[in-house]
């Protein structure tokens, strides 16, 4: 699971650019010549200093928001309503943590390293999808995690598939092959809960009600303030912008939840028959920035279980080590 | 101190010290790549890298990894650092001379041979 709108400007990023100016201009030409013919950049090609810092940047803090992402619905295994439901989230747990390995492998590619990408998240330094930052209060918040989270996820991710970059593109092939399970047993469990007891109606339209701000935050601010880079479209590392995939997220998925009884709390949620676009009340975007700094509700325990992990790991980390395995150490070459 | 909603959360006693945690360089081990094997008689095909200490290890993560899903009867690990590879920028080399038919099967016309013997063999059989 990830979403795009984490993905905000470090303060030496006009230090950067000025290294951007040393980019041999003929082999930057050649660079976007290839992107444009559609080829893929793979690890050992020539590539700008600033492609490599935004790809290393898109593809850690994707990583991190596979692994914390776990977090919410990891605790839920021990709770989940029966056997079947049970073994769904077990599985779809274990993937979530794969990607984040197929994803850190990837950014590898490029030269950072996994304990040096760890050591930024613990930190603070590196983001990870804000959405996370939210509890689980009930079984109900899980089924619209597995259902809307994992959608939008989906919507983010199959456009970042058809970017530039050989190693994310091949990493995200496998995970869009495995979200479309997990989307699909967290409809299952979602139209349970919506056709079932009034009950059981009640807690998913209350976990929806509490879920949909953080929804509409998944895509990140509005292209009008966003002011995503032009040089990041035409490079294909970003590869749609932030309110085209909320509208095309809205677009698919407004109906499954409105056809099932339930309402969205926004009266102004509607699709604009004229213009084909959803139109819809801001979400409050200075609470957005106030998550995303660290203030949200959970941001302190996601990073202290991951700490914690970290940390209570380690001894066998080192237990296991053995000479020599480490005399020749590479990064991952594809 | 801690109010996670999950009890086994707070049972943790999370973060009792501020101390910052770092992870070291190398900690995570090293990389292995790893080469997955569809069906028998197929050809293992590399489908991404797990970390690993040892090679034995990377095998039972690859297989975590990479045969929890797809069908799968083999897998291949090898470290990274042991991969040799042709540098990408020389790939110019591999540019193809396109007249290659001399190294084709569709480069020998032998019917078209065969045929011209027969037709000019035939009106001497006739005599």
């Amino acid at each position: 699971m990830y979403g795009g709108g984490y993905i905000f400007e470090e303060p030496n990023r006009v230090q950067q650019r000025e290294e951007q100016l040393h980019d041999d201009p003929e082999k930057l030409a050649a660079f976007e010549m290839r992107i444009a013919n559609g080829e893929k950049i793979e690890p050992g090609d020539w590539m700008p200093a600033e492609y490599r810092r935004q790809l290393i940047r898109l593809i850690e803090q994707h990583a991190h928001s596979e692994v914390i992402g776990a977090l919410p619905e990891g605790t839920w295994i021990t709770r989940a309503p029966g056997f079947k439901r049970k073994l769904a989230l077990i599985a779809k747990v274990q993937d979530e943590i794969g990607h984040g390995q197929l994803l850190y492998n990837a950014a590898e590619t490029l030269g950072k390293s996994r304990e040096a990408m760890i050591n930024d998240l613990l930190s603070g330094k590196s983001k990870y999808s804000n959405v996370f930052n939210y509890p689980a209060e009930t079984w109900a918040d899980v089924t619209v995690i597995g259902f809307l989270i994992d959608a939008a996820a989906i919507v983010n991710q199959v456009a970042n598939a058809k970017g530039s970059y050989g190693p994310y593109c091949r990493a995200l092939e496998r995970i869009c092959y495995e979200e479309s399970f997990h989307l699909k047993q967290g409809h299952d469990a979602f139209i349970e809960l919506a056709t079932g007891t009034p009950g059981q109606k009640a807690m998913l339209q209350d976990a929806l009600n509490r879920w949909w701000q953080p929804i509409m935050h998944f895509f990140g601010p509005p292209d009008k303030v966003s002011g995503h880079s032009e040089k990041l479209m035409q490079w294909k590392v970003k590869m749609a912008s932030n309110d085209d995939m909320r509208n095309q997220f809205l677009e698919a998925y407004v109906p499954k939840i409105r056809e099932l009884g339930l309402t969205l709390p926004d009266p102004l949620l509607n699709k604009n028959e004229e213009t084909g676009r959803w139109e819809y009340s801001d979400p409050d975007w200075d609470l957005f920035f106030e998550v995303i700094k660290g203030n949200g509700p959970c941001n302190k325990e996601r990073l202290d279980v991951r700490k914690w992990a970290e940390e209570h790991g380690r001894w066998i980390r080192k237990a296991l080590m053995k000479e020599g395995t480490f005399e020749k150490k590479a990064m991952p070459v594809a | 101190m801690n109010d996670s909603l999950d009890p086994r959360i707070n049972r943790l006693k999370l973060n009792k010290t501020d101390d910052p945690c770092k992870v070291e360089e190398g900690e995570n081990w090293n990389v292995f790549e790893v080469f997955h094997q569809e069906k028998r008689g197929a050809h293992h095909e590399h489908v991404g890298c797990v970390h690993a200490p040892d090679a034995g290890l990377a095998l039972v993560f690859a297989k975590e990894q990479f045969g929890r899903r797809k069908k799968c009867v083999n897998l291949w690990v090898v470290r990274s650092a042991d991969i040799l590879a042709f540098d990408v920028e020389d790939e110019d080399m591999f540019a193809n001379n396109l007249e290659k038919t001399y190294r084709d099967a569709s480069g020998f016309k032998v019917m078209e041979k065969i045929n011209k013997f027969k037709a000019q063999a035939k009106p001497a059989n006739d005599k």
